[in-house]
């Protein structure tokens, strides 16, 4: 007799409740998220712009004026995030405000003030980077293999 | 050997079938806003409740919570002779520090936000069994508390999902005697592990919706009742999405069709409160029981209900290991 395989069968159940979740699952609203994003985003950087021209115009020099404005972002960043407003922001903006530098601030800032309850070394030390941690790790690990590419290929 | 209290697979029904004498309800800002605010006993109007730490404020909750259900009956802490309480926390320390406080014997219980569902059924078998005659079920969540735990720190600017849910900011206690009037557990279901391979840590609605359709179906089954034996039939925190696919499981076992069918996490906030796909966690299904459920049995709007607690059983690091979500519901049975 061919006696069915009970990890067969749920396999089969599974697959009937996945078919049936595709139905029922609102497809998230892309359109409206992408325009929020590019907005919000957008509006962002264009602030970072105007302090950068106006750095520029009192004839600071191109790499100190960029320092300065991404030393003002991450401030704002900070400053946003520490009122409240940030994740409120960041809610409907998504990744309009998390790819800008003020995001990496958020990240940042949202762990020290969540972790700081649990004290300085166990908390905001050991913490700090459980949100933009990964971001440095493998930036680094690029920055190197280019690094690594660039020794080889342009000797 | 037989007691003769167990019916089926999974189902027992009680020979004394303990009182729920007093009850209460102490939610969070946002759930008081939600369309039930005036149907709990007390609401708090800041999320750390006058405490250093979310989690300080979800022991305080639960704490109060307990506190205020016994004063209802004016009684003290040493009347209590158990306390069955759990939450969401790793270690369930909001319920232990609770505890600690108040000095009832204490049993912590963790079922995630089926735990209402799991302190009813225990509470109820141990004074059916004629261990205890005055016992206190309870269970509470913060969501703030819960989102550092399970996601990320509050502050970040994150992204929700249309299937995400809001994890609600409540505590319900329920005194059980085993005499006196008011509504009464008559009986209930033990549900099992149901996996069916969800692995969105951002929908657990989906995940648990064959969790509460299994036990519902072997509850009916157990007892041989016709599916329109409750008033009302309410799932923990399945909200809208996970209630959707649940509806969906019910028509395909033959199970209660609306409108005698809800889901406390679609019913505790209004679409406008920016929940997404509704709530969640402990404190859901406790507060919606403790608040609008059990006044409406009192009044006499239904009289029999089935509560059907469900819960999501990961934990962040089983998730990003890549397990899928186990879930589970228990189901009691509470008549006037």
């Amino acid at each position: 007799m061919n006696v069915p395989n009970p990890d067969k069968l749920k396999k089969i159940e599974i697959q009937e409740y996945d078919n049936l979740l595709q139905q029922i699952k609102p497809k998230p609203a892309i359109f409206t998220n992408c325009v929020w994003a590019f907005t919000v985003g957008g509006l962002i950087c264009m602030l970072a712009q105007i302090i950068q021209n106006y750095l520029l115009s009192t004839g600071m020099s191109k790499i100190d004026a960029s320092s300065i404005t991404s030393v003002t972002m991450i401030f704002l960043g900070a400053l946003f995030t520490g009122i409240g407003i940030y994740d409120e922001l960041g809610k409907k903006a998504g990744a309009g405000t998390i790819v800008p530098i003020t995001g990496f601030a958020n990240a940042i800032v949202a762990s020290a003030m969540e972790f700081k309850r649990e004290g300085y070394v166990f908390g905001v030390g050991a913490r700090l980077f459980s949100v933009a941690g990964p971001t440095l790790v493998f930036g680094f690990a690029v920055a190197v293999l280019i690094g690594l590419i660039k020794v080889f290929f342009t000797s | 050997m037989a007691s003769g209290k167990k019916r089926g697979k999974q189902t027992v029904v009680f020979d004394n079938p303990p009182v729920l004498t007093a009850w209460s309800a102490v939610v969070g800002p946002k759930e008081g806003d939600g369309p039930w605010g005036k149907d709990f006993d007390f609401i708090i109007d800041d999320y750390m409740f006058g405490e250093k730490t979310w989690e300080k404020a979800e022991t305080k909750m639960l704490r109060e919570t307990i506190k205020l259900t016994l004063s209802k009956r004016f009684f003290t802490p040493e009347d209590v002779e158990l306390l069955l309480a759990g939450d969401l926390l790793n270690q369930t320390v909001s319920s232990n520090f609770a505890a600690r406080e108040l000095q009832i014997p204490y049993l912590g219980l963790y079922g995630a936000c089926s735990t209402m569902a799991e302190s009813l059924v225990t509470g109820s078998m141990l004074m059916d069994g004629g261990f205890f005659e005055r016992v206190v079920a309870a269970s509470c969540s913060h969501h703030y508390a819960s989102y550092r735990q399970y996601r990320f720190p509050t502050e970040q600017g994150v992204q929700s999902t249309p299937s995400t849910q809001w994890t609600a900011t409540a505590a319900g206690a329920i005194l059980l005697e085993a005499g006196g009037t008011g509504p009464r557990v008559t009986s209930a279901t033990i549900g099992k592990v149901i996996d069916m391979g969800q692995t969105d840590m951002a929908d657990m609605g989906c995940a648990m919706a064959p969790a509460a359709a299994d036990t519902i179906k072997t509850h009916f089954d157990d007892l041989g009742r016709s599916t329109d034996y409750y008033d009302l039939v309410v799932t923990g925190d399945l909200a809208k999405i996970g209630m959707a696919a649940a509806e969906q499981l019910f028509i395909r076992d033959g199970l209660v069709p609306k409108p005698n069918y809800s889901d406390c996490g679609v019913l505790l906030y209004d679409e406008t409160q920016g929940v997404d796909a509704g709530g969640s966690g402990c404190g859901c299904c406790a507060a919606m029981l403790c608040g609008p459920l059990l006044k409406k049995i009192v009044n006499g709007d239904i009289s029999k209900l089935l509560l059907v607690a469900t819960g999501a059983l990961m934990s962040p690091t089983t998730s990003f290991q890549g397990e899928s979500i186990p879930a589970i519901a228990h189901a009691v049975a509470i008549e006037m």
